[in-house]
């Protein structure tokens, strides 16, 4: 691993290839996970299309459906099978390669080792490294949907025995969930890297005076989600590797003894399919936390600068990071509450969920507190940090009523819980992801986007999301189930398939002002107005240095840090902020 | 309301930072990138014993869950092995500390018998598969035996890591490249091998009292 004394004295790379390519500067690796996660969501957000339309026209003919997949769509209808392959892909990419890439190692590869004071991260080599892993992970993921059978259907949680027996258990099940499960593991490998950098770094690199308390929440948030990232994907990678010696040298480790699959008696002894669940559901709840954490930052630090008012409890806020971080290891059962589970350990497990409720309640009110009283500047950034807000508490909510069990008994595997995870992480992170685009867009490319479209793009999107998602609540408590592929066989189905109908139609809506965006963001890297330094009047380091920044962000020099993030407003000061680097004090 | 950050305004012309941890005294410098290096060491480590945790978590309810637990008879050289690895570790940390106090001789006699060592471990760990396949134990013969192999296959990939490691080291220092300023790469390769001793010791434990 290259030290990062050692990277500083090397002077920046010139070939084309060293410097966009395979490069250890920590803003073009940042660039290419944000790009990364671009591509994802795009590739994702078509799947969820034509879910959507499936599940609205689940006999229409679509001539090209039956040129794309021959056999899973014979005759241009989509077979079941190839209906929840869709969704298993939908659900890992924006999981893994949008949610968990963009928020951290996008925005947060550029960022963190700036906001510190950092010239790069600690481990610039190591790095690189972690993006062309990932980029590797998703060339295997989507390898999957070119191999023979498929990809796997097994839904982003891949529950054994069906993801286990292998090709027997039906299409996508053989060389598509093999390939899954490796693209998977070798995306946990590029996270521990990940992990292992942005820890040191936020430890060890720190500029003079930049103690802990003083970071930006983003850091904090960064730091916190690298921490729960190095456990979970461990977990989940030895969880990965049980289920594919499973598939592929006839352990059982999953799987137990009995099975009869596709009328054959399956040769496996004594696994469990429960072990699991509590291995997977061990990683995923704090992957979910890895999802929004970051985005709680970017929120943090857009609502303190475009109200002109330091953030409303710097330290709760820490505690809030660190208690969400902590407690999101103790809840995993709540994902498995209907898995035969005792109701004491359901309880224990309900009780700590709702504990959770509490620092998020922190943050959120103290949220609020930073915008009370603020001279707020309503900027497209500011816009989307509010819908973050909005988003959060309304995803927030319909958890809690999913972490009682007695609920959860009617709400598991129906629309309600795919109401609630939308929410909170197909919007609220992504509405996260939009701010930190609109806000650090000129530092990293020199330019602004245009405030109008993007402004646009965000009433749009929010009254977009909107009508998706909260109509799945109802839904569930309706009794509509989740996962299935279509609901033409039940008659109480019926009277709410013109539910699905609008939902399908304010989906087709909101991915078409996706466009105003996309547009918006390729336009303004070539026309966009010139940025200046700081173009929000914003107090952290990284709006210190010119947009973009050189190489090796200070210029050579090394910035000395004298005040907290978040000195807006600061009586008796010169102007209504004052640089984390201001040397000219401002006495309290 | 504004400006109540009052804490960490800093009142006066510049003055060094306040008291408490600030980054360790500023970029640049080989003081951060070592510390830098034995941070990330330590959060690597954290991340393989969570592995190693989950790992375990699953051996110990899959023992206690049927009657099908059939244990596993442990080949002996894993014994054998035990105690070569034991012995690497040793010579690593003895060469390690020569290479503090500048008798780089004697370090670079001590790190190569760690490396041989460590060698050594690997083909015997090679040996105690081959014994086992010789009694028809193999991977998918019963739970127990599933989990031996997980166990030794993934300690045995991390530890071929760390030997690439130690060997990089060794012709670092064959080359006379490998002064006490360059102890970083040192410490934090011997840091991982006495982490994998440690680890393995413990799975001796686990498949002694739990097999």
């Amino acid at each position: 691993m290259s030290s990062p004394e050692v990277h500083s004295a090397h002077h920046a790379p010139t070939s084309f290839i060293g410097k966009y390519v395979f490069s250890k500067d920590h803003k073009v690796i940042g660039i290419q996970y944000y790009f990364l996660a671009l591509f994802s969501v795009l590739l994702g957000m078509t799947l969820s299309l034509l879910m959507r339309f499936h599940m609205v026209h689940p006999d229409m003919k679509v001539g090209w459906f039956e040129k794309l997949w021959p056999t899973a769509a014979a005759g241009g209808i989509m077979t079941p099978e190839l209906y929840l392959s869709l969704m298993t892909m939908h659900g890992t990419i924006m999981v893994f390669f949008v949610l968990t890439t963009a928020p951290q190692s996008g925005f947060g590869n550029y960022f963190l080792p700036i906001q510190i004071g950092a010239e790069d991260m600690a481990f610039p080599t190591l790095n690189m490294l972690s993006f062309w892993t990932t980029f590797l992970a998703l060339v295997v993921m989507v390898a999957a949907f070119f191999v023979q059978g498929g990809a796997p259907l097994s839904g982003w949680t891949a529950y054994p025995p069906l993801s286990g027996v292998g090709r027997i258990s039906g299409p996508g099940e053989g060389m598509g969930q093999t390939l899954w499960i490796i693209s998977i593991a070798i995306f946990c490998g590029a996270s521990l890297m990940g992990a292992i950098n942005f820890i040191a770094t936020t430890l060890d690199l720190r500029a003079k005076g930049m103690s802990l308390m003083r970071m930006p929440l983003t850091c904090w948030t960064w730091f916190v989600t690298a921490i729960l990232g190095l456990f979970g994907f461990a977990v989940l990678l030895a969880a990965g590797i049980l289920l594919l010696l499973d598939r592929t040298a006839g352990t059982s480790f999953f799987i137990p003894a009995g099975l009869v699959v596709s009328d054959q008696i399956l040769n496996h002894k004594g696994g469990s399919p429960l072990l699991w669940q509590h291995l997977f559901w061990f990683f995923g709840h704090p992957e979910v936390y890895i999802a929004i954490l970051p985005g709680m930052g970017v929120t943090s630090q857009l609502l303190s600068t475009f109200s002109r008012k330091p953030i409303f409890g710097y330290r709760a806020m820490i505690y809030a990071i660190l208690a969400i971080g902590f407690l999101g290891f103790l809840v995993w059962g709540h994902h498995m509450f209907m898995s035969g589970m005792s109701p004491y350990s359901a309880f224990a497990f309900s009780v700590l969920t709702m504990t959770i409720g509490v620092p998020s309640a922190i943050k959120t009110f103290n949220w609020i507190g930073t915008l009370w009283g603020g001279k707020i500047r309503f900027t497209t950034a500011m816009m989307f940090a509010l819908g973050f807000v909005s988003l959060f508490v309304t995803g927030g909510l319909s958890g809690i009523f999913l972490g009682q069990p007695s609920l959860d008994l009617y709400f598991h595997d129906t629309y309600f819980v795919v109401g609630h995870f939308h929410m909170i992480m197909g919007v609220a992170a992504i509405f996260g992801m939009f701010a930190g685009t609109y806000y650090w867009f000129p530092k990293m490319f020199g330019r602004m986007m245009n405030e109008t479209i993007g402004k646009i793009h965000f009433y749009l999107t929010f009254l977009g999301v909107y009508a998706i998602f909260t109509p799945m609540h109802f839904l569930g408590i309706a009794g509509n189930p989740r996962r299935y592929a279509d609901f033409t066989n039940f008659e109480f189905m019926n009277s709410l398939m013109p539910v699905h109908t609008f939902m399908t139609h304010a989906a087709y809506f909101t991915a078409a002002v996706q466009l105003l965006f996309l547009f918006n963001l390729f336009w303004s890297l070539k026309k966009g107005a010139k940025a200046t330094d700081n173009p929000w009047e914003s107090t952290t380091l990284e709006w210190t240095i010119p947009s973009p920044p050189p190489f090796d962000n200070f210029g050579g020099h090394h910035p000395v840090v004298y005040h907290g993030a978040y000195e807006y407003s600061v009586p008796g000061a010169a102007k209504d902020y004052v640089m984390q680097t201001d040397p000219a004090a401002v006495s309290h | 309301m504004p400006g109540s950050l009052a804490k960490d305004a800093v009142k006066g012309p510049p003055l060094p930072p306040d008291a408490g941890d600030f980054g360790g005294g500023g970029p640049g410098g080989r003081g951060t990138s070592r510390r830098a290096s034995l941070t990330g060491m330590v959060v690597l480590l954290a991340a393989i014993t969570m592995m190693f945790a989950a790992l375990t978590s699953a051996y110990v309810v899959r023992r206690g869950m049927s009657n099908d637990w059939n244990a596993l008879p442990l080949p002996h050289v894993l014994f054998a092995n035990t105690a070569v690895l034991v012995a690497s570790s040793a010579a690593l940390e003895l060469a390690r500390r020569r290479l503090k106090s500048g008798r780089r001789g004697e370090f670079n006699r001590y790190w190569t018998a760690g490396t041989v060592l460590g060698m050594l471990f690997l083909l015997g760990q090679a040996y105690a598969w081959h014994e086992l396949k010789e009694a028809g134990i193999f991977v998918a013969t019963n739970p127990s035996s599933s989990f031996f192999y997980v166990f030794t296959a993934a300690h045995g990939i991390h530890l071929l890591g760390g030997v690439v490691a130690l060997i990089w080291v060794s012709v670092q220092a064959l080359r006379l490249q490998l002064g006490p300023g360059k102890r970083t790469v040192v410490e934090v390769s011997a840091l991982y091998w006495h982490f994998l001793d440690g680890l393995w010791v413990y799975l001796m434990v686990l498949f002694l009292f739990w097999g």
